[in-house]
């Protein structure tokens, strides 16, 4: 069933696009959910030094390429976005597949450097510091994914020349997911 | 979009305009914000039913150990474990917060900010969907092998984390994972309710212009979604824990249970503020309608309630004075709860001043908005030994306790959302509730809730612990002389559940036979009561235009004792 749109969705007391201001509630949310992940991972880091043996049999060079792949995954971001902005729905839609052609190679990566650390022993269950490497990467990667999901939906509305404001919307989205990598990156890998 | 331009008036009275709904589209995948907040009322009403089911089990095994309990059977231990975990749970999760923040905010933001629905309105069907499903979830939980979780409602590992202590392999991560979901509706909700206060205001509407209700349940929807974050992240930590054998959280693996706690009541002692503030501004509503009186120190009520959703994030391990936890910290963190009692004692004054000097009219929702105040505050009262390190570590886990989270609680969920209820049934419905049943419901729920929670004050400070299953088997610790305390509170649990019967009566005959109410019965100021009753999709006819605040009661010179919001200013 079509939705009528209400009037309330088409107001802007505060001048910002309601769309956008959802966003960045929901970015809020997910700061204090990686937040709460992130401080007890530290809290427990500094109390255990032992951890630092664990944390040296990560792949850095891994780390290296994903964090690499998801920066420039984040041109592509901006890159839609201007062409959103410009109103050329088929460019934006192109700039968002490197996006998520983006996405796919760093889940690959991580695909491949997860069954290597699982074929030397480095469960999920081996210790603390693993549980928490695999958690978070993991969290994470559910955020890569859904990343993903989103701007393909968006992608197929901007071939029709629909909802381009979305672009930014998902462009935002994204750019959070390659932060939270940034912190995650120095954490798990290089902290050693 | 261009299609619902031109219909900003479109939505007038009884006009469901383009095509007639059927049943199931309108009441049951239905995207109109009142529709969702009656379909959380309910669901959030029935799950409160089975919460209070879940007490009657367990008080009767209180007062009287080792004999069947009518209508339920003999209670085994693990039965008790699991009553009191999924009634702490329910009453917290699936009756507190889906009542007071779910259905209000939702039947009421958008009515009283003057606009037609909310802003995400498919998000917010799918909020109630999740919740709708947690709770199932919630209650499929009790029929699985080895039956439901039964660890409390605080789920503290390792006795949660690992099956081979709490015995429920498949009941724990049951709960665990309904619990995060309904966590996950909360925030969707959340998300909604504070762009719809930002974006879709009517216009005129100013920041003080705001009813005080829409304030509360906004300000503990954004104080929930800070404080929530962490407990989702530990509660993924404990389901892999629970299911995959990590050890996040249990010591003979590497873990800290430590850890749990300090995420869990990090989340846990802002929510008791979270479901505070809404119970706090229906009653504000209520007293001001009812005192024929401006609300006194409308902004000082706003800025308390945000410095106490700021110092809520700082108490937390009040929670812990007896869980190992530095001693230096818990003089910090007997300093901060006692700071908290600051703001919420400035907000009771403010009330009280705000009967001072009124023409009190004494309907039911005025009852049940003055008992809030006066029983609430024998629950502040007594949080000041908790929150002094020093006396908790003789008070910690006693029924003292239980009592005093009890007396915040109860006037919180059932005493202001009763309040909140017999005031807007008219608005729902379009009928009165039946008032003098209504005062008989008052009465027999302010007296027996007394009767419960009164003599466990003193069971508790004579050393009755609360985790015990039976008492007779503790005599050391339960004196047998006061067995006729804990009967009496039974006792009064069992009346209080009959009177309650009377408010289903009263509350299902008046949905249909009630006496008929006018779109404004009380002579309320606020836009709700503009539109029809009960009001139809799109709620009004002209979307209304704000002029003044919500509390202008009795103002010198005007011509009645009342002046709506959307009322122009008479030209001078």
């Amino acid at each position: 069933m079509a939705m009528v749109q209400p009037i309330a969705t088409r107001r802007s007391a505060t001048g910002i696009p309601t769309g956008k201001l959802a966003m960045w509630w929901l970015l809020g949310s997910e700061i204090t959910i990686f937040g709460g992940l992130l401080v007890s991972y530290i809290m427990m880091r500094i109390m255990y030094a032992p951890w630092a043996e664990a944390a040296a049999h990560t792949n850095t060079l891994a780390g290296s390429i994903n964090t690499f792949v998801l920066l420039t995954s984040s041109l592509f971001a901006v890159l839609a976005h201007h062409a959103a902005e410009q109103k050329n729905g088929k460019l934006a839609a192109f700039y968002l597949w490197l996006t998520i052609g983006g996405a796919l190679t760093f889940l690959v990566v991580k695909g491949i450097e997860w069954t290597n650390e699982i074929r030397h022993g480095f469960t999920i269950t081996a210790n603390t510091f693993w549980s928490f490497y695999y958690t978070a990467a993991g969290l994470h990667g559910l955020h890569v994914i859904a990343g993903a999901t989103a701007m393909a939906i968006v992608s197929f509305d901007c071939l029709r020349g629909k909802n381009l404001q979305r672009v930014e919307l998902v462009g935002i989205y994204w750019h959070f997911v390659d932060i939270v990598w940034i912190f995650l990156f120095p954490l798990l890998y290089i902290a050693k | 979009m261009t299609t619902h331009v031109a219909a900003d008036h479109a939505h007038s009275e009884g006009d469901h305009g383009h095509h007639e709904l059927s049943f199931i589209q309108k009441y049951v995948f239905s995207t109109d914000h009142k529709v969702i907040g009656l379909q959380y009322f309910m669901t959030g009403v029935l799950m409160g039913v089975l919460g209070a089911l879940a007490s009657y089990v367990f008080r009767m095994q209180m007062a009287f150990p080792g004999h069947a309990v009518p209508g339920f059977g003999l209670v085994t231990p693990q039965i008790y474990n699991q009553m009191v975990t999924n009634h702490g749970t329910i009453m917290i999760f699936w009756f507190a917060m889906p009542v007071l923040i779910a259905a209000f905010g939702n039947y009421l933001i958008p009515l009283m900010i003057g606009c037609d629905d909310m802003v995400f309105p498919r998000l917010n069907r799918l909020s109630y969907q999740i919740f709708l499903f947690s709770a199932l979830l919630l209650i499929a939980s009790f029929f699985v092998p080895n039956g439901g979780f039964g660890g409390a409602w605080t789920s503290y590992p390792p006795l949660a984390s690992n099956p081979i202590y709490n015995q429920t392999p498949y009941g724990a991560p049951m709960w665990l994972a309904a619990v995060a979901l309904e966590f996950v509706a909360f925030l969707l909700g959340g998300i909604n309710f504070i762009t719809t206060l930002m974006n879709a205001r009517a216009p005129g509407m100013k920041m003080y212009d705001i009813p005080m209700v829409v304030w509360m349940i906004v300000i503990a929807s954004i104080l929930f979604m800070a404080s929530v974050g962490p407990l989702v992240a530990g509660a993924a930590m404990l389901f892999l824990d629970q299911t995959l054998g990590t050890g996040f959280f249990d010591p003979a693996r590497g873990g800290d249970p430590l850890l749990w706690e300090h995420l869990f009541w990090f989340f846990g002692h802002p929510e008791v503020y979270v479901v505070l503030l809404p119970a706090m501004g229906i009653v504000a509503e209520v007293l001001t309608v009812f005192a024929r009186k401006k609300l006194f120190a409308y902004r000082t009520v706003l800025w308390t309630a945000v410095a106490t959703g700021v110092l809520s994030f700082f108490v937390w391990a009040h929670h812990q004075f007896v869980a190992g936890i530095d001693p230096r910290m818990a003089n910090i963190f007997t300093v901060t709860t006692l700071l908290i009692s600051v703001p919420i004692t400035e907000m009771s004054f403010v009330y009280i001043g705000t009967l001072y000097g009124a023409s009190i009219q004494l309907s039911t929702p005025m009852l049940f908005a003055i008992a809030f105040i006066v029983e609430f505050l024998i629950g502040g009262v007594t949080g000041i030994f908790l929150g002094a390190s020093g006396a908790d570590i003789y008070f910690h886990d006693t029924y003292f306790v239980l009592a005093h989270f009890h007396y915040t609680f109860v006037p919180i969920a059932v005493i202001a959302v009763f309040a909140g209820v017999y005031y807007w049934f008219p608005k729902m419905f379009g009928r009165y509730m039946n008032d003098t049943w209504g005062r008989v419901h008052f009465w027999g729920t302010a007296i027996p809730f007394n009767g419960i929670f009164l003599p466990l004050f003193y069971t508790g400070m004579a050393g009755d612990h609360r985790r015990t299953f039976n008492h007779l088997n503790f005599p050391d610790l339960a004196r047998g002389d006061l067995n006729f305390l804990r009967e009496l509170s039974t006792v009064s649990l069992l009346v209080m559940l009959a009177f309650q019967v009377i408010f289903f009566v009263n509350f299902f005959y008046s949905m249909f036979r009630g006496k008929k109410a006018p779109a404004n019965p009380w002579n309320a100021n606020t836009f709700e009561w503009v539109a029809a009753s009960p009001p139809p999709h799109g709620n009004f006819v002209t979307l209304p235009h704000c002029y003044r605040g919500p509390y202008e009661y009795s103002v010198p010179g005007h011509s009645s004792d009342f002046w709506p919001q959307n009322e122009p200013a008479p030209k001078t």
